[in-house]
């Protein structure tokens, strides 16, 4: 998903009022600096720069990383009210602009007009289904919050309110004609920011609170549902097979296999792309548990990152091993250790299997002369295995670092 | 006369099942289930071993041996991974530490051990204090203590490949009363290191 796509994105960073200007030229690719500018000089161009800068602020949003539910909450919270407060701001400002310019119709026609076309604009968001779920479900769950005395207020309230806040606000600007014949745009928009809050404050900040609760909750939720899908796709799924497993082995291994895992997620080290040393060896010693059924104990002292040929090379010579170890010797469990000093790595692979002859061993046995022996020496490195009949075996390799 | 031993764990099932286990071998006098009943239960009972859980609610394990007292022999028992909370409870006194995934036997194995006033270094402890041990540290204030011998090293390294103190005593040919008392050895100066921030310090090491 994208991100939220505003065109009046605000920054949460970079701001100095609201983060308005810091949004816009992140977007635009602009100096902030001169977008600030830009709306300093309109400020004063009639005041228009103020009433553009709190529609961007009114119609934008914040913009944060696309998640999951963030396009739902973007449309849900420029839904309602404030499509109201920006239309009536995106009106008002035009008007004014228009006076200053010249064409005005008369103060009579205009203003009424504007009036009308705000107060059926607010009948609009009442009817809004999604405002009046949101109001519904917040009645039953914030018993005291601000937002819930607005849910119980009547319709009929609002309206008159409405009604007596904006009719005063005519009356004031029609008997202050010498206000207007002086030009004083700015002191208009005041007075008409002043009314608007007046009638919708309460309600905004109710809304504000309700989104910050419905925010948090659905963070809360988000996480727990992702613990919850690792769990099902892991913890449950093993839990499903142990009880169809056929032997007391296979249902050792399985769980082996998926404690390793959920240590690992537990603990942070999650082995998708082993990028360090141990890491490495622990995805090792898993695929050999899963493709054996033997335990396979690691111990790792000390870790290096990145991986380079080298000790990819010694991973692989130890996996080797490992899977011998795990297919012939019939122990039930492998010993894994690997050690960083500073100048060298060594790995010990030890089973207390049943061991072998060395020099019994047939010629055509490849994987100790080539996979283990064969590659640590194209490496720069040593391997030595050491085995006893009935005593077990051991292989240790050593690579320079 | 059978060792008398206390279990400190929290999961229910996890004790039941050691309970039975051990059941036949040793003297189950008592069990519980966070700090506070583990702290009372054991002045209660006077066990000869207290099994215990790294992970406990109210303070974890070794808030337990802090309030009990060294003196009381503690093997520490735990599914976790974390290098500092091993760390933690052996540095608060616990002669040993094994996993939850340990066998049975090796688990009355360890009892025994720990009874006689041994320690029980799992291959993963031994890394662990591989891990705290590692590297020539500058500036400590008893270096003595700081440091781990070469022979102890060794002995560790073997722990750590996963060699049964006989195996190991064979391989170094030494007696295995001398591998006990090189880990011995060990553990002292793993809980009487001056490193405050060994445990921190062993863990970081992990990831450089």
């Amino acid at each position: 998903m994208e991100m939220m796509s505003t065109r009046f994105p605000r920054s949460r960073t970079d701001r100095v009022v609201a983060g308005v200007a810091g949004g816009l030229a992140e977007r635009l690719g602009i100096d902030a600096i001169l977008i600030r500018l830009a709306f300093v000089v309109l400020a004063f161009a009639g005041g228009f720069g103020i009433v553009a800068y709190l529609v961007a602020w009114l119609i934008g949003g914040e913009d944060r990383p696309a998640r999951a539910g963030a396009a739902v909450a973007a449309r849900e919270r420029r839904s309602g009210l404030r499509v109201v407060v920006s239309v009536a701001m995106i009106v008002t400002g035009l008007l004014l602009l228009l006076r200053e310019v010249g064409l005005w119709l008369g103060d009579a026609l205009v203003w009424s007009a504007a009036l009308a076309a705000f107060g059926s604009a607010i009948i609009w968001t009442r009817g809004d289904d999604a405002g009046r779920a949101r109001f519904a479900r917040l009645a039953s769950r914030l018993p005291l919050s601000p937002a819930d005395a607005l849910a119980g207020r009547s319709k009929s309230r609002i309206a008159a309110g409405a009604f007596l806040v904006l009719a005063g606000m005519i009356t004031f600007l029609a008997a202050n004609t010498s206000l207007r014949s002086v030009g004083n745009v700015a002191f208009a928009v005041v007075v008409t920011v002043a009314g608007v809050s007046l009638i919708l404050g309460p309600w905004i900040y109710g809304l504000f609170t309700q989104l910050a609760t419905e925010r948090r909750e659905r963070i809360r939720s988000e996480e727990r549902a992702e613990v919850a899908a690792h769990l099902h796709d892991s913890a449950l799924q093993t839990f499903a097979m142990i009880q169809r497993a056929q032997s007391p082995q296979e249902m050792v291994t399985l769980a082996r296999v998926q404690e390793r895992e959920l240590r690992a997620w537990l603990y942070g080290r999650e082995r998708n792309g082993a990028d360090t040393l141990s890491r490495a060896v622990d995805e090792m010693a898993s695929r050999v548990e899963r493709l054996h059924r033997v335990a396979v104990e690691t111990v790792v002292v000390g870790d290096v990152s990145p991986m380079d040929d080298r000790l990819r090379a010694l991973v692989d010579a130890l996996g080797e091993a490992t899977a011998n170890a795990a297919a012939h010797s019939g122990a039930s469990v492998v010993s894994v250790y690997v050690e960083m000093a500073p100048d060298t790595i060594t790995a010990y692979v030890r089973d207390e299997g049943s061991g072998f002859d060395l020099s019994s061993l047939p010629v055509d046995r490849r994987g100790i002369s080539e996979s283990i022996v064969g590659r640590m020496q194209r490496h720069g490195g040593t391997a030595v295995v050491t085995s006893e009949p009935s005593s077990g075996t051991e292989v240790r390799l050593v690579i320079p670092r | 006369m059978t060792i008398k031993v206390f279990l400190v764990d929290d999961h229910r099932l996890f004790l039941s099942g050691v309970r039975s286990e051990l059941g036949g071998t040793y003297e189950i006098v008592g069990e519980a289930g966070d700090v506070e009943q583990a702290v009372s239960g054991i002045a209660a009972t006077s066990p000869d071993v207290v099994l215990l859980d790294v992970h406990l609610p109210g303070g974890g394990g070794a808030a337990v041996i802090r309030a009990v007292g060294a003196e009381t022999k503690f093997l520490a028992l735990s599914v976790s991974d974390a290098a500092e909370d091993v760390i933690e409870v052996i540095r608060a006194g616990a002669r040993g530490y094994v996993t939850k995934s340990i066998s049975p036997v090796e688990l009355t194995e360890a009892i025994a051990r720990v009874h006689d006033g041994d320690a029980v270094f799992s291959p993963r402890l031994a890394g662990f204090v591989l891990d705290a041990f590692a590297g020539e540290a500058a500036a400590v204030a008893d270096p003595e203590l700081d440091q781990l011998t070469p022979r102890e090293r060794e002995v560790m390294r073997f722990i750590a490949r996963g060699y049964a103190y006989k195996q190991v005593a064979r391989q170094l040919s030494i007696s295995v009363k001398t591998v006990e008392t090189h880990v011995s050895a060990v553990l002292r100066k793993l809980q009487l290191s001056s490193r405050h921030e060994l445990s921190r310090w062993a863990s970081d090491r992990r990831l450089i």
